[in-house]
């Protein structure tokens, strides 16, 4: 039998608001000294009230549009209750039923559509740090600086295949981050934080399994793919031999390259959620979800598909070349001068022929190319496919002759489509041969 | 005359303050001396703040509140005074930060003597589930002052404050005010931050004054109303005056709903009574009907329960205060309660159909105000009960605001004042008005004290 994998994704990306979620403390924290920048409301202190941050409610709603989502005009805060220890109110602001945004999808380049569940706002917890203290005691120390920051969480529908498709989606979604400027969406400092969700099922099998592995604190693109990769496999064993894996979540061993264990769910946890009394609800004008939609800037896809519509790029290498902004620039001012084909430029920057330092401008890029290409500027080769093309476009030719002298830049264009890697000055200088009657 | 200075209110205390006719430090010593004697007898007093000599000597009497001596409930922080919720589990807390009303009360110049006890967490009706012991009514120490904000309710009626503070979830003003024989004030929810109160039910917790006359009310409530930055349910703009004598006629509807059958005739008969004063104060009076209050106490119940649990939460004794050990009886069981009814499968069943029947009494109350500008009746079913009353009685707390808890869930504005007594005890007349409604609820209240003097009756402590 053909086991598929059933793949979904919850991505947690901390704002770069100044302010924290919920209070004013500032919501920078990484390698802050502990506890630093932490007031009554984040250290969740008797009385204290959680005052929603503005801009970090418009930013998750700007990042659920450029996610094509739908956005709940009616939304609120939800309490999620659970006790632990850099949890300080013994619940976690979050949303539950009505989150900001909803229903949206984001295509691979393959054309599939990811479909995305849900886009909301929650705050951060305090981290935990497991310590040796004085005279070898050991002890939990928490820093709440990281309480209360601003956290959105997109939850995907398990559409994903394979890891290829999940290593594509989770590159453009932090593009797709890093373009609104929300957040800086470092896998290392945390700051974009990745759970996969894998079940196993039988190919000719349709709906969910019974089971669900959770795979949590992956921090880089590399090991998760790793960790879903070994998990499809070790599922996939299990079944294989007529068992059922069990549902729990697991971590990622990096020197080992495998899972484990690291709690088992019997059941699914009840977080008691209800609306949160301290927020009142809130009710978005259509009007301000379309400025916001208006304010979104120009997205890694819609750089992708100018690549590919307005310079033929295949759809791998528009991927490519748009996930890089430098590489971007530097591309379309270099085809735009037209001395190169896009095509070539393309697959010179895609497979990285510029050795070990990229170019600083177009000519430089222009140049490398061309020296690095064996330019095609043999007449044997030449000659026949310029010949034909005068014969083809009888206007130009015509043109050119009543004195229209950028005629010329077209018929060079038309043979180094068919020959691109032709020399200019060596195409220019056959044609004006073969016009003005020099060749025979 | 300087030896009755803790008799005065406000109004004559500020007066007597700009009029250079005694000292602040003179007023507070008055009410010091006062609870020297007294507060062993009602417990009214956790806490005391030992530097109010020394406040008093600084005070700048200009200010609205100058110099004048007030309590407050233990569930307000106080920043660098003990506060306790009069709960064990906060036995030793010193707060890090002042409470909005307390930043606003000590900008106003008043002077604070020290905290009051309470039900633990405002848990109760009663104050007898204070992990500190219970106080008792300056009227009859055989009885129960009310609850939650009794050592409020206790320490104005035993003069040892010119007012106080209190906070109501469901009666926890209205309720000890009228079995004290005092004032007290519930604004419209929203109306008074709620930043730096212990949180009991969220939804529904509301500070407001503990005073001797209404007046005093008004002036606090003006002091404290406004939208304050830390806390997102306040309401925007100010409750700034009282509706002028001469405006409209003022409607007023009795609650017949809220003449129990259980009720003893005397009160019913001093409602019917005050609605007579008002009457011949140039209203208009009809008797109307409300929802069975009955539905309230159900709904507020599983709303109150389910806020609780959650809001108990963090008291983990982690980061401060004991541990859960030393959570009470009350708190366990409402913890235990609200846990259940926000569980998975009762949620719906529980929480979400009590927030069903909270639309329909706000639609309840919106129907009946169209109808008239104020409903009046009975803020308690009776007089103080004796102590011990409360023990055993899960439900207590719920069966004596039975009278306040429909307006509290709606979120409505009202005030108690004193009508009369029953068995040597004091009754309180509530007066409800709409959301936004504290103007016309000060008008009728202020007119009601020109015409009688119930609330100028004082007991004689021994």
């Amino acid at each position: 039998m053909k086991y598929v994998p059933v793949l979904g994704f919850e991505v947690h990306i901390e704002l770069a608001t100044k302010s924290k979620m919920f209070c004013g403390c500032p919501a920078d924290h990484f390698g802050k000294s502990p506890n630093t920048q932490t007031c009554p409301v984040c250290l969740g202190l008797p009385g204290a009230l959680p005052v929603p941050n503005s801009r970090a409610i418009e930013w998750c709603i700007k990042l659920g549009l450029a996610l094509n989502c739908e956005v709940n005009l009616f939304s609120k805060f939800d309490r999620k209750n659970y006790f632990y220890p850099d949890l300080p109110k013994g619940y976690q602001i979050s949303q539950y039923d009505l989150p900001f945004c909803k229903q949206g999808f984001l295509d691979l380049s393959s054309g599939k559509r990811i479909q995305i569940t849900r886009v909301h706002m929650e705050e951060d917890t305090g981290k935990l740090q497991h310590a040796v203290i004085n005279d070898g005691e050991k002890v939990t120390l928490v820093d709440f600086n990281r309480s209360g920051v601003p956290l959105v969480e997109v939850v995907t529908e398990p559409d994903f295949s394979n890891t290829q498709e999940t290593s594509e989606f989770l590159k453009e979604l932090q593009q797709i981050v890093r373009v609104l400027k929300i957040s800086s969406a470092d896998m290392e400092k945390g700051s974009m934080r990745l759970e996969a969700n894998i079940s196993v099922r039988p190919e000719n099998q349709s709906g969910l399994p019974e089971y669900k592995v959770e795979i949590k604190n992956v921090n880089s693109f590399r090991f998760i793919k790793k960790a879903v990769e070994f998990e499809i496999l070790r599922q996939t064993r299990i079944l294989e031999s007529g068992a059922s894996p069990v549902q729990e979540t697991r971590g990622f061993n990096e020197s080992k390259g495998e899972t484990f264990s690291q709690r088992t769910k019997e059941e699914a946890d009840d977080y008691r959620y209800f609306p949160e009394p301290d927020i009142p609800p809130f009710s978005f004008e259509v009007d301000k979800i379309k400025e916001w939609q208006s304010q979104l800037p120009v997205l890694p896809i819609q750089n992708r598909l100018e690549l590919m519509e307005k310079y033929g790029l295949s759809a791998s290498n528009a991927y490519i070349i748009s996930s890089n902004d430098t590489m971007r620039t530097i591309f379309i001012r270099a085809a735009e001068i037209g001395e190169i084909a896009a095509k070539t430029l393309a697959d010179f920057l895609v497979n990285k022929k510029y050795g070990t330092r990229f170019p600083d401008s177009p000519s430089e890029l222009i140049k490398l190319v061309k020296s690095a290409n064996s330019v095609q500027s043999e007449e044997s080769v030449l000659l026949p496919v310029v010949s034909e093309i005068i014969a083809q476009n009888p206007e130009a030719v015509a043109s050119f002759k009543s004195g229209k002298q950028q005629s010329i830049g077209f018929l060079i264009g038309q043979v180094r489509r068919r020959l691109p890697d032709a020399d200019p000055s060596a195409t220019q200088k056959l044609i004006m041969d073969n016009l003005s009657g020099k060749s025979s | 005359m300087s030896s009755d200075l803790h008799h005065l209110d406000i109004s004559a205390a500020s007066a007597g303050l700009r009029g250079g006719k005694f000292s602040s430090r003179e007023l507070v010593k008055s009410c010091l001396n006062q609870i020297q004697k007294h507060n062993s007898g009602i417990n009214a007093f956790l806490t005391l703040n030992e530097h109010a000599l020394e406040e008093a000597d600084q005070a700048d009497i200009n200010l609205p509140l100058g110099g004048i001596p007030m309590a407050i409930k233990d569930n307000f922080l106080t920043q660098g005074l003990r506060t306790t919720a009069s709960s064990k589990v906060l036995d030793n807390y010193i707060p890090q930060y002042d409470s909005t009303v307390v930043e606003k009360l000590k900008k106003a110049g008043a002077i604070i003597l020290g905290k009051t006890n309470m039900d633990a967490w405002a848990h109760g009706s009663s104050t007898e589930t204070s992990d500190y012991g219970p106080t008792l009514n300056p009227w009859n120490t055989g009885h129960l002052p009310g609850g939650s904000s009794g050592g409020s309710a206790a320490a104005v009626r035993a003069d040892m404050c010119t007012f106080a503070i209190g906070s109501e979830t469901a009666g926890s003003i209205r309720q000890p005010a009228a079995w004290c024989g005092i004032t007290g004030f519930k604004p419209t929810y929203g109306r008074i931050s709620r930043y730096g109160v212990i949180a009991m039910a969220s939804s529904t917790d509301s500070p407001g004054p503990l005073t001797k006359t209404a007046v005093d009310a008004s002036t606090i409530t003006s002091l404290l109303a406004g939208k304050d930055p830390s806390d997102a349910t306040t309401i925007p703009g100010n409750y700034q005056k009282i509706l002028p004598k001469n405006g409209k006629k003022l409607k007023i509807g009795v609650a017949v709903e809220y003449l129990l059958p259980q009720m003893k005739d005397e009160v019913k008969k001093l409602i019917r009574e005050a609605a007579g004063v008002l009457l011949r104060l140039g209203m208009s009076v009809e008797d109307i009907s409300l929802m069975d209050p009955n539905y309230s106490v159900g709904v507020y119940t599983i709303v109150q329960r389910s806020e609780v649990s959650s809001n108990l939460a963090r008291y983990d004794g982690i980061r401060y205060g004991l541990d859960r050990s030393h959570f009470g009886e009350e708190a366990k069981r409402r913890i235990m309660l609200g846990t259940y009814t926000l569980s998975s499968g009762y949620y719906d069943q529980y929480y979400q159909k009590a927030l069903k029947v909270r639309t329909m009494i706000i639609e309840d109350f919106n129907r009946a105000f169209r109808q008239v500008d104020l409903v009046i009746g009975a803020t308690s079913p009776g007089p103080a009960l004796k102590v011990g009353a409360s023990r055993n009685q899960p439900m207590f707390g719920e069966m004596e605001d039975i009278l306040v808890e429909p307006s509290s869930i709606a979120g409505l504005t009202g005030i108690s004042v004193p009508c009369g007594f029953v068995d040597g005890l004091p009754i309180g007349l509530q007066i409800i008005g709409p959301q936004g409604g504290e103007e016309s609820v000060f008008r009728v209240a202020l007119e009601y004290q020109s015409a009688v003097d119930w609330h100028l009756a004082r007991p004689s402590l021994t």
